[in-house]
């Protein structure tokens, strides 16, 4: 499992490569199949830039519970899960998350298990820097609901 | 205790963090401590359905008690992903 709070950028596809490689490697873990998402910044309404903040010490207690969640309940052979914060321009990749399991309906799952909860549990707050100055990301209802059907 | 606040909640109160010295016994108490010190803590905690709160970098309740804690912090609803 890895987990990583960063404000650098990282290359995604790198990243699929290098997990994807462990997982061959450990031929015990019995690896199948492997699910990525990477989430980017959207250029939703003059959006410029945005700022991610977070609880540094919580954010990654808080992400490795949910991952190590995961890991129990679909006998995960790996989790990837990387978060950046600070600046982010649109177009930048913010995040992904990567799992590997036996077969890949239980890897489906489980990325989306890790996306909805990230979502809403995991300490950190997106301020858009638009045309008419900086807002705060309000919290979807629908999000929380995601939380729901788990 | 160490008291912290994030995204507007720090904006509205102007300060990341701070030490309170408070004998508080739950989450609540320390939020009518806090009330009632200026102005700018009454903005912040007005409408606690947009708050939430973790004691010791753990997600938890408003009646909580404080006894052991050693880190509060309060929060809007988190916004990953």
């Amino acid at each position: 499992m890895r987990i990583s709070v960063q404000a650098e950028a990282f290359d995604p596809g790198a990243e699929v490569n290098a997990f994807t490689a462990t997982c061959a490697e450990a031929a015990a873990a019995n690896v199948g199949a492997i699910v990525t998402f990477s989430g980017l910044v959207r250029a939703d309404d003059g959006m410029q830039a945005m700022e991610i903040e977070h609880y540094p010490g919580m954010t990654e207690r808080a992400i490795t519970e949910i991952a190590e969640t995961a890991q129990r309940r679909w006998s995960l052979g790996d989790v990837l899960v990387i978060h950046r914060h600070g600046r982010l321009t649109a177009g930048e990749v913010i995040m992904m998350v990567a799992a590997a399991a036996r077969h890949r309906k239980d890897a489906f799952e489980a990325a989306e298990y890790l996306m909805d909860y990230l979502k809403s549990r995991a300490p950190f707050w997106k301020k858009e820097l638009g045309p008419e100055g900086a807002d705060w990301v309000a919290a979807k209802d629908a999000d929380e609901d995601a939380l729901k059907r788990w | 205790m160490e008291v912290l606040y994030f995204a507007w909640v720090r904006e509205r109160i102007g300060i990341p963090k701070e030490r309170v010295e408070s004998s508080a016994a739950t989450v609540n108490d320390l939020i009518a401590e806090l009330k009632a010190r200026e102005p700018r803590y009454e903005a912040a905690f007005a409408d606690l359905s947009a708050l939430r709160v973790a004691l010791n970098q753990e997600l938890s309740e408003f009646d909580a008690p404080l006894a052991g804690v050693r880190e509060v912090a309060f929060f809007p609803p988190m916004t990953g992903g």
